[in-house]
């Protein structure tokens, strides 16, 4: 009867995507984050699906920032100049 | 590298190169959330300029109990939010674009073709510094909501809490507006895969 009542239970792939972020972010309810792991355990691919959005997230984390200009460099020097010459004001 | 903390303090003595590697480690990502809020390059150009000098006059009164990183992104929204151009904080979240199109799934809710794990990619392929520009660009092309919070959560890397904080919405919003841009960039990443041939 619980085997009954938990397979009509369980989440079907199209659902585990949806839920795919709160669970990475630790949101799910401990009821809910079970069903989630069942069917990960029965399912390769929404293991796979979860692998690429770790990745995702991942090389989302390693972008590396753009290199600032020398233009810009200077630009942001003269500013810094200027604005240090100024004194504190009040910037709020 | 030097730290954010370390900058910080040169800064706070006058240290000009500290300054300028500050704004090159921010710059890129400060224009592009400022360019979430206002409508063209040259008022998000602003909007970060004004937020620099924030950082330069206020650098004394910054007492760290958030990293550096939460205090410049808020600073930054508070100006672009008082240069006034777009008050979005209104604009209701579409909660029914799903993560996966319907197409992939079959009439029961599976997968209709398998997937592949992406992990024997990661080092080789994913991180190769081509991939840079493919996902920068696909951020860039997210709606502007899911850009800012992608952008300060996963390419910032901020803590939720902050996150929801700078923003001004609530944990529930952020994580509706971070799942749809995390879909939406595996989405373009997995398509990107496939045009390069694996
Ligand atoms: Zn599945």
């Amino acid at each position: 009867m619980m085997v009954l009542l938990r397979r009509r239970d369980d989440l079907v792939c199209q659902q585990v995507v949806e839920l795919v972020s709160d669970y990475l972010e630790g949101a799910l309810p401990r009821s809910e984050r079970k069903r989630f792991e069942r069917h990960l355990r029965a399912c390769p691919n929404c293991t796979a699906y979860l692998e690429q959005m770790r990745v995702t997230i991942a090389t989302a984390g390693r972008l590396t920032p753009d290199d600032l200009s020398p233009e810009a460099r200077e630009e942001f020097t003269d500013l810094f100049r200027s604005w240090r010459a100024d004194g504190p004001g009040a910037p709020d | 590298m030097e730290s954010d903390v370390e900058l910080l303090a040169r800064l706070r003595d006058g240290d000009e190169q500290a300054f300028v590697t500050l704004v090159g480690r921010y710059q890129g990502s400060l224009l592009r959330v400022a360019r979430t809020f206002v409508p063209s390059d040259a008022v998000a150009e602003e909007v970060v300029q004004d937020t620099w000098m924030g950082v330069v006059r206020g650098v004394d009164r910054f007492e760290g109990r958030s990293s550096f990183k939460t205090w410049l992104f808020r600073i930054l929204v508070n100006r672009a939010r008082t240069s006034g151009v777009r008050e979005h904080r209104h604009v209701s979240i579409d909660s029914t674009e799903p993560a996966v199109g319907p197409d992939r799934f079959d009439g029961n809710g599976a997968w209709a073709e398998p997937l592949s794990p992406w992990e024997s990619d990661v080092d080789d392929r994913l991180v190769a510094a081509s991939w840079g520009p493919a996902l920068r660009a696909a951020i860039d092309g997210l709606p502007g909501r899911q850009r800012e919070v992608v952008l300060l959560r996963d390419v910032e890397g901020l803590p939720s809490d902050d996150v929801c904080e700078v923003l001004g919405i609530t944990e529930g919003n952020q994580r509706v507006l971070l799942h749809r841009g995390r879909s939406r960039l595996r989405t373009v990443l997995e398509s990107e895969l496939q045009t390069r041939g694996r």
